[in-house]
């Protein structure tokens, strides 16, 4: 038995305040993995965790979430300033060992136990010694060893060959490093190394106002301006005690469905271009910028941004739900079109499986996630207004490419529906709650988890006294898929990997932040 | 060599290539149109060289002069074929050479030139794009071979000039089975060879499902629009190759300048039709995977059998 620091006194880590729907537990290094166990076991997972800096000691926040009835619980633990050393979960969650790696990086927290103890985040010319997140970091050191190589897995045997590609690419992506261990044409080994956009958004948020925050949340990935936006400002709303009306919700959830539609329509096209079918992508770009047009008339911006702030939503204008019906059926159409192409339909079946029990030990999340058989949505499982938890979710289970582009076609159906059918409720084109003018005492927090449309978006904000932001954790989707891409690769062949990254479509940005 | 025969040969290479940047044009711009786009125009890819002969050529560290003859050895095994082939005239001078056996041995010998240069880069890429381009023309071969069987039985000659004559004198020949059966075969060896889809396809940008341009990834300036005049220039000559094989009306038989200048515009004519043929086929089909790229070139291989055999049982 590891001795962890020593050990505080329980109540101070759990906020002052209580919140309607989210238990926070205070616990020990000793009960830690007991805890985290039987939260997973009884159909919990895990959403996040975030370090805090608290000056004298380090805060650590496990939150693990259900659905079906909206479960989100807390576990907290604190590890003393001097020598910070927490156990790892990673024996039990893939992803915790994950977010492990990044608080090691960012925090120096020691990992006691973790299988990988690589660093993650920070790439190795950065000095081991510099932890960027604490609050004692200071401005950004000089490079340490920018030469020193990063140590891949080699794969060794006759005709076994390696492929770099990237960080810079041929085409117009954010940047990544995929290191390929090739036999012939067939990928035995996959792996990709990424945070090289980390910009350290983190800790820009903090010491800020939540306004001055919010443009910042909007552009953590530009496709997903609605997705951040929001889940930024639920945590705000949470944290200040702020509820915001009926019909607002309703907007923001019609909002989140426009993002899903231009983002998946896009997805699409790209898909079928990437197997050389460039009819299919022109049309599915025709119908994307009648998406963005129609964006802009409701927004102002064709990326939606700037509609959602905290206790409200400002709309110029509803869209058309005839004209979202007849870019519904343009859209199938083109699908149909694509799908009757059996070359088109023979480069995407079968094609990179990712497994449902690989897609669940992984954690995955979103299209990748409902594509492998899981149904894993926020929509339903974190309502933010009754009326999504209607939402129709596909029902694919192959965990194959085709399976991937079939979900995002259902899905488009399944969000005009919805759209249609939140805008019957006859929603205002603005609503609004005015801020509460009385603060908390003491450290408040906010939670605020979103289906953004490549998954469930995780904002956790903690408000100081003085009404700033004091931290802000963000956990895009794509940080818990990412890991199932070389998965799914194994086997196949090289030339099918740019369709499978497609088919996953993953945010660097997001990740990276 | 009368100084009327050796215009002829010159009026055949310059026209070839002038006209083969615009074959390329000719073809993107029908897909775009077909897409619904307004595409770039037909003069794009001959603004594209111009652009590209002005800027210096830069060879990757450690390659050798393989890198830097690759581009000339391909410009150059195309020419030649663009010289002897009975494009415009099959009364040409250097109609000796013409030989169905050399033509292919010259396609052969551009892509072997154009594999090295990819492996000498020492990329990954290069590798790559050299092994899938040389499965490729392993396969596509044969297929030529067995063509070229095919068409010479029934002339006794592997001239390209005499099997045009023969045809041009007996036009049922065209319909007969074992020329039908030829013209397909040889029809998927040159969407093979020229690297159009669903074999490779042109316009990816995706580095790793590249076949032709992996291998070219690392020529820069004065060498990169070499490679493509080159490429463009093989285009046309199997595209022309094709269509006097199995439609040679219109070549001229005597080296009059009247008889070249209409054994031009018709041979002009025919390249265009089937550019826009071919590119409009494309905008209906998808890339291959890359797994079942053989599986069409041995059918292709097929039809060539059933041609060769044809020709011998059904002649």
């Amino acid at each position: 038995m590891t001795q962890v620091g020593r050990t505080p006194r329980p109540r101070q880590l759990a906020d002052q305040r209580s919140y309607p729907n989210r238990r926070q537990i205070p616990v020990t290094a000793a009960d830690l993995l007991d805890r985290a166990g039987a939260l997973l076991a009884d159909g919990h997972r895990l959403a996040l965790i975030a370090a805090h800096d608290d000056l004298d000691s380090f805060r650590v926040v496990y939150l693990f979430t259900a659905g079906q009835p909206d479960r989100r619980v807390e576990l907290i633990l604190s590890t003393n300033h001097a020598r910070p050393q927490i156990p790892s979960l990673a024996g039990l969650s893939f992803p915790a060992g994950r977010f492990e790696r990044e608080l090691s990086d960012l925090y120096g927290i020691e990992v006691l136990n973790h299988p990988l103890p690589q660093r993650l985040v920070l790439h190795q010319h950065w000095p081991t010694e510099w932890h960027p997140m604490r609050h004692d970091a200071g401005a950004a050191p000089a490079f340490g060893s920018p030469d020193e190589p990063y140590p891949f897995l080699t794969v060794a045997g006759p005709g076994v060959y390696e492929i770099p590609v990237g960080p810079i690419h041929a085409g117009l992506i954010e940047p990544g490093h995929f290191r390929f261990s090739v036999v012939g044409e067939t990928i035995l080994k996959l792996k990709a190394r990424l945070w090289f956009t980390h910009k350290g958004i983190e800790k820009l948020a903090e010491g800020r106002l939540p306004a001055d925050v919010l443009p910042l949340a909007e552009r953590i990935s530009g496709d997903t301006a609605v997705g951040h936006a929001l889940a930024y400002c639920l945590a705000i709303e949470e944290a200040r005690d702020w509820p915001v009306s009926g019909p607002a919700s309703i907007l923001r959830s019609v909002l989140l469905e426009l993002e899903r539609l231009y983002n998946h329509i896009a997805d699409i096209g790209a898909l079928c271009n990437d197997v050389g079918y460039g009819i299919i992508n022109a049309h599915a770009l025709r119908i994307r910028e009648q998406l963005l047009r129609l964006n802009k008339q409701v927004t102002g911006h064709r990326l939606l941004r700037g509609a959602i702030v905290p206790g409200g939503v400002h709309l110029l204008a509803l869209p058309d739900p005839a004209q979202l019906s007849a870019i519904a059926a343009d859209i199938q159409q083109v699908v149909d079109i694509a799908l009757e192409n059996s070359v088109v339909l023979d480069r995407m079946t079968g094609t990179a499986v990712l497994s449902a029990e690989q897609a669940h030990d992984i954690g995955t999340l979103g299209y990748v996630a409902r594509a492998s058989g899981l149904r894993q949505d926020a929509r339903l499982d974190h309502p933010i207004t009754l009326a999504t938890t209607a939402a129709d979710v596909p029902n694919h289970s192959d965990g194959d490419v085709l399976a991937r582009f079939l979900t995002r076609a259902d899905e488009v159906q399944a969000s005009v529906s919805l759209i249609i059918e939140l805008l019957r409720t006859q929603p205002p084109t603005s609503a609004d709650t005015p801020k509460p003018t009385w603060l908390q005492a003491g450290r408040i927090s906010g939670l605020g988890l979103v289906e953004g449309w490549r998954g469930t978006i995780a904002h956790r904000v903690e408000m100081a006294p003085d009404g700033t932001v004091s931290r802000l954790k963000i956990v895009d989707p794509s940080f818990f898929n990412w890991p199932a891409l070389p998965v799914a690769l194994a086997d196949t062949i090289v030339p099918d990997f740019p369709l499978t990254n497609k088919s996953f479509n993953l945010s660097y940005a997001g990740n990276d932040l | 060599m009368t100084p009327g025969a050796m215009a002829g040969v010159l009026l055949q290479v310059v026209l070839l290539i002038a006209v083969a940047p615009y074959v390329v044009g000719v073809m993107r711009q029908v897909r775009a149109r077909l897409e619904g786009r307004a595409g770039a125009g037909i003069g794009q890819p001959w603004r594209d060289l111009r652009k590209q002969l002005a800027k210096e050529a830069i060879s990757p560290e450690g390659s050798s002069w393989v890198f830097t003859a690759a581009p000339v050895v391909l410009l150059a095994s195309t020419l030649v074929i663009a010289a002897v082939g009975p494009f415009i005239s099959t009364a040409s001078p250097l109609d000796r050479v013409a030989d169905l056996f050399a033509v292919v041995a010259l396609l052969l010998l551009g892509t072997v030139a154009l594999a090295l240069a990819g492996l000498d880069t020492g990329t990954a890429f290069g590798g790559m794009g050299a092994s899938r381009e040389i499965t490729v023309a392993a396969l596509a071969e044969p297929t030529i071979l067995l063509v070229g069987f095919a068409l010479s039985a029934r002339v006794d000659s592997s001239n390209l000039a005499a099997i045009v004559d023969r045809i041009q004198d007996n036009p049922a020949q065209v319909l007969s089975p074992a020329s039908v059966l030829a013209a397909v075969a040889l029809a998927v060896v040159v969407v093979a060879e020229a690297g159009r889809l669903p074999v490779d396809n042109p316009s990816t940008h995706l580095e790793l499902t590249m076949i032709h341009e992996a291998m070219v990834l690392e020529y820069s300036g004065r060498d990169l629009a070499t490679i493509e005049l080159a490429a463009a220039l093989r285009l046309t000559v199997l595209l022309g190759l094709w269509a006097n094989l199995f439609l040679p009306w219109g070549v001229a038989t005597s080296a009059s300048p009247s008889a070249l200048g209409i054994g031009a515009a018709v041979f002009v004519g025919k390249v265009a039709i089937l550019a826009v043929a071919l590119a409009t086929a494309e905008v209906f089909m998808a890339k291959l995977r890359l797994f079942r790229v053989p599986e069409l070139l041995a059918g292709s291989f097929l039809f060539g059998v059933l041609a060769v055999s044809s020709s011998f049982f059904l002649a």
